[in-house]
């Protein structure tokens, strides 16, 4: 047989690209988001979004529904922010009808946000692990999320979906224990962060995985639309509780946390910053709650004046925005649910560009999607 | 800049506008929307120099608009429109543009994903559930409806026997 | 050539036998041996999920059976009587071949482990060899299941297997060639007999310990565990090669799974922590030295066991280039140099031989 003296070019060798069908039931995806992505062996060449898997059509919805009903739907967006969603539409209607609350709702809606956005960064951070192969983090994050859930629970009666804010207030007033429980919570969660940088941030092989993975430039992030960690880990100021402060942020001391690296690696740091930052928040006010009624008097049937009202609020996830067109009847004439979600997946189409298929994964679980907040 | 500040620089530039060659005497560049209560500046503008004005909003230093952080596809019963939420990381200003038109049948507006990445998600939401069309869109195509269903169910005349309930 | 070895073998032992009556007594021990090594693997699942409970902060099962020991049991009868599914596109030949050539793989390994020095099916002088070869075999299985799958996340799965065997057999090679070096057989009694004072972990001096940690990183990545288990990568590929496996195709992939573990870390406690041999001789003068030998032969085993399932439950997995530099630049070139160094330790006789 003669040999074959053909020399083979880059060329030739090059493999063939191909379509892998990533999702809607992918462990990673968290949810039914789909990706379609053109492979190239290992490598990520492109990534097409196929999102509606979970769309319920809430914004038309809403159009039938009155203002005091939205703020039930809203807990359905973004189920892990689903206090500070709800927060966002009671303060749009309180807005409308120039409302003021007292100081009291201010400073439990407070509380209740940075809880909430403690237990959201928890199970991110949870599954963070997981979706990098370290599976205990999950059983940890879990363990202190749980106590999070069960102050939730006393106060509002619910654990996840919790629908506590109404227009003009908040549904009950705060358990008896509430004030017991943060201050065992915030000496807990102290003490097990460092923990969890034990278990996880200071493991040379998540390290590895992290540094340098799924770069996104502040320019990149900006036009991208990117906000919340995945903006502020590429060094965006974007932090709704400082530049346009709602409820009581504008008297509790925290720090807007920016990391520069833009990478993995920073929007993790900033998740796990972001914590101590809220356990700060949850310490300065848990001693101060003011007396006061926990709801001001409103008329049952809401009918906001005709306008135009936007309602911007920071969820664990990012900027969470609610635009309520009224025409002056007691439903609104459009809603529109500015979700944080849709367009980080617009900056996720920018980073995971390139890749490998598992950096793919860690940069998606480094944006933290709720496939729910996306879709809506 | 707040926003009356805002409203007299925008006003300027009727003068000085090198991108557009030529504006019809009649249609104001920017129509300030006083009937709007807002705790930010309305403006609307003409379809017609929509994008030049979108673009010039993001490339003037004194403006610098490149966070767009709301996109609203809006239906008014006789027209179709966007409404943009801009807001300066920069300056730290936000301004709420709209545009508009009175085609019902086939809506057609320039798109501004070659100005702000995030549009191009946004405009195939708004396509998708309104059915304006973003020409110049790289990819428009229904995001979260299935491909073969009919109609643009935000619209206001959108009928479903099944699924709405009239009263 | 293994082949006719073994034949050879078989076919001696039955001519100086009484013919069929040993014929029984060899199916016996066999099925003796498939017996202990399906329960073994059944009792090593129990025992990940109970080690792995306990690094999670929960119990793991505790309710089939005294402490949950016959959860795994009831597990393995659930999936036999589960449907085994074929996907419509799938090469039904080897999508069927895969998991028999994995589980055989497994199972073959096992011959020649000693668990005491009486107690091994197969001693004959290429142990070692045997071994490593038929540990290989268990790759094709995993190839061939899951490409006759069709499906390309069992595709990417079984590349990544492939890639990381190849990479992963020369560093575990040379690993157990400065074993070999030391022992100098390949033996398996031989190279337990020649620890009989000093483990070869101590008897090396550096480079046997250098060997050791090889060994174990790279047994790790053969038996496709945290931190190498690319190849299942649960949240990149849904479950890898075994995605479109059910019933008792799964099971046995799982099975051989974790009687890979067990041959690698019975390897390793022969290997390198004396086999049956009690540590400084504390049960020599007692009577029944079979169980006493086996009961430290477990005993080493399950320490390493659980070394292996430590590193399962507490790293994340690393990427696959970022395995690849692992193996070529840094494990290959080491355990190369450690070989050689070895041999040095070995020409000049500076063994360390205690007692």
């Amino acid at each position: 047989m003669e040999p074959n003296t053909q020399i083979l070019s880059t060329e030739d060798l090059r493999s063939q690209e191909y379509f892998l069908n990533m999702g809607p039931q992918h462990p990673a995806t968290h949810g039914v988001l789909r990706l379609l992505l053109t492979m190239d062996g290992e490598i990520v060449k492109n990534i097409e979004p196929d999102l509606g898997y979970i769309h319920r059509g809430i914004e038309k919805m809403v159009e039938y529904d009155t203002y005091r009903q939205i703020i039930h739907v809203t807990d359905r967006l973004d189920y892990l922010s689903s206090h500070i969603n709800n927060e966002a539409v009671a303060l749009a209607i309180e807005k409308a009808l120039e409302v003021e609350v007292s100081d009291r709702i201010k400073v439990i809606r407070t509380m209740m946000d940075e809880l909430t956005r403690i237990a959201s960064h928890l199970l991110w951070w949870g599954v963070m692990g997981m979706d990098i192969g370290a599976l205990t983090t999950f059983m940890y994050a879990f363990r202190d999320r749980e106590m999070i859930n069960e102050i939730m629970e006393k106060t509002t009666g619910a654990r996840l979906t919790m629908s506590y804010n109404i227009p003009g207030g908040v549904m009950f007033d705060l358990h008896p224990d509430f004030v017991k429980d943060v201050k065992a919570f915030i000496p807990h969660m102290r003490k097990v962060l460092p923990e969890y940088d034990r278990l996880l941030t200071g493991n040379i092989i998540f390290q590895r995985r992290m540094k340098g993975v799924g770069y996104l430039s502040a320019e990149d992030a900006v036009s991208h639309g990117a906000s919340g960690p995945v903006a502020r880990g590429s060094g965006v100021r974007c932090d709704i509780r400082k530049k346009a402060p709602y409820s009581a942020y504008d008297r509790v001391k925290f720090d807007e946390i920016i990391e520069t690296g833009g990478d993995n690696l920073a929007r993790y740091q900033v998740r796990m910053r972001e914590m101590y930052e809220s356990l700060n928040i949850l310490e300065q006010l848990v001693d101060n709650i003011p007396e006061g009624p926990y709801q001001m008097p409103m008329r049952t049937l809401i009918k906001l004046p005709k306008g135009e009202f936007y309602q911007r609020v920071e969820t664990a996830r990012g900027e969470f925005g609610v635009f309520i067109v009224s025409d002056g009847k007691k439903n609104p004439y459009r809603v529109k649910f500015r979700s944080p979600g849709l367009s980080n997946l617009n900056a996720l189409i920018q980073a995971g560009r390139g890749v490998k298929l598992a950096d793919l994964v860690a940069i998606m679980s480094t944006f933290d999607f709720v496939i729910p907040d996306i879709d809506r | 800049m707040t926003a009356e500040e805002l409203k007299n620089y925008l006003q300027t530039w009727d003068d000085s506008l090198e991108f557009i060659e030529e504006i019809p005497e009649d249609v104001a560049l920017f129509a300030a929307l006083e009937d709007v209560p807002s705790e930010w500046l309305n403006v609307e503008v003409p379809l017609s120099h929509f994008k030049g004005i979108m673009r010039h909003l993001k490339a003037d230093e004194k403006t610098s608009f490149d966070y767009l952080f709301n996109m609203t596809g809006m239906d008014w019963g006789q027209e179709l429109g966007v409404i943009y939420h801009l807001e300066s990381t920069r300056h730290g200003h936000i301004l709420v543009v709209r545009v508009r038109t009175a085609d019902r049948e086939n809506p057609e507006i320039p798109t501004v994903e070659d100005i702000w990445k995030t549009a191009h998600l946004h405009e195939r939401e708004i396509f998708d559930l309104l059915g304006i069309r973003f020409t110049g869109h790289s990819n428009l195509k229904r995001i979260f409806l299935t491909p073969d269903f009919q109609g643009h169910p935000l619209r206001k005349d959108y009928e479903d026997d099944y699924m709405i309930l009239r009263k | 050539m293994m082949n006719m070895l073994s034949i050879n073998i078989f076919q001696n032992w039955l001519e100086q036998t009484h013919g069929i009556w040993y014929v029984l007594v060899l199916a016996g021990i066999a099925a003796i041996y498939l017996g202990f090594f399906a329960v073994a693997g059944l009792m090593l699942v129990y025992l990940e999920r109970r080690v792995a409970g306990y690094f999670q902060l929960r119990l793991g099962p505790n309710r089939v059976g005294p402490w949950g020991l016959l959860q795994t049991i009831a597990d393995a009868l659930k999936l036999v009587s589960k449907e085994i599914f074929i996907p419509k596109m799938a090469d039904k030949l080897l999508y069927k071949a895969g998991y028999y050539i994995v589980i055989i793989a497994a199972l073959l390994a096992l011959a020649v482990i000693p668990f005491a020095r009486q107690i091994q099916a197969l001693d004959f002088n290429v142990g070692l060899f045997f071994i490593s070869a038929v540990s290989s075999v268990g790759v094709l299985g995993i190839l061939i299941g899951a490409w006759g799958s069709r499906n390309k996340y069992s595709l990417i799965g079984a590349m990544r297997s492939g890639l990381q065997m190849i990479s992963y057999e020369l560093s575990a090679g040379f690993a157990i060639i400065a074993v070999v070096l030391m022992a100098g057989t390949l033996k398996m009694t031989g190279i337990v007999e020649a620890q009989k004072h000093t483990w070869f972990l101590f008897q090396g001096h550096l480079p046997a310990i250098i060997a050791f940690m090889i060994f174990l990183i790279s047994g790790t990545a053969e038996t496709n565990r945290v931190p190498f288990d690319l190849v299942e990568g649960e949240s990149e590929l849904g479950a890898g090669f075994h995605t479109e496996y059910s019933g008792m195709g799964f099971a046995f992939f799982f099975l051989a799974e974790f009687i890979n573990m067990f041959i690698i870390s019975a390897l390793g406690a022969t290997l390198f922590l004396g086999g049956w041999l009690a540590p400084f001789g504390i049960t020599d003068g007692l009577p029944a030295q079979w169980l006493w030998g086996m009961i430290w032969f477990l005993l080493k085993v399950f320490v390493l066991i659980f070394l292996l399932m430590w590193f399962r439950w507490t790293f994340p997995r690393i990427r696959i280039d970022q395995l690849l530099t692992l193996e070529w630049k840094y494990l290959l070139p080491v355990g190369l140099v450690n070989t050689v160094i070895m041999a040095w330790i070995v020409w000049k006789d500076w063994l360390i031989h205690l007692g």
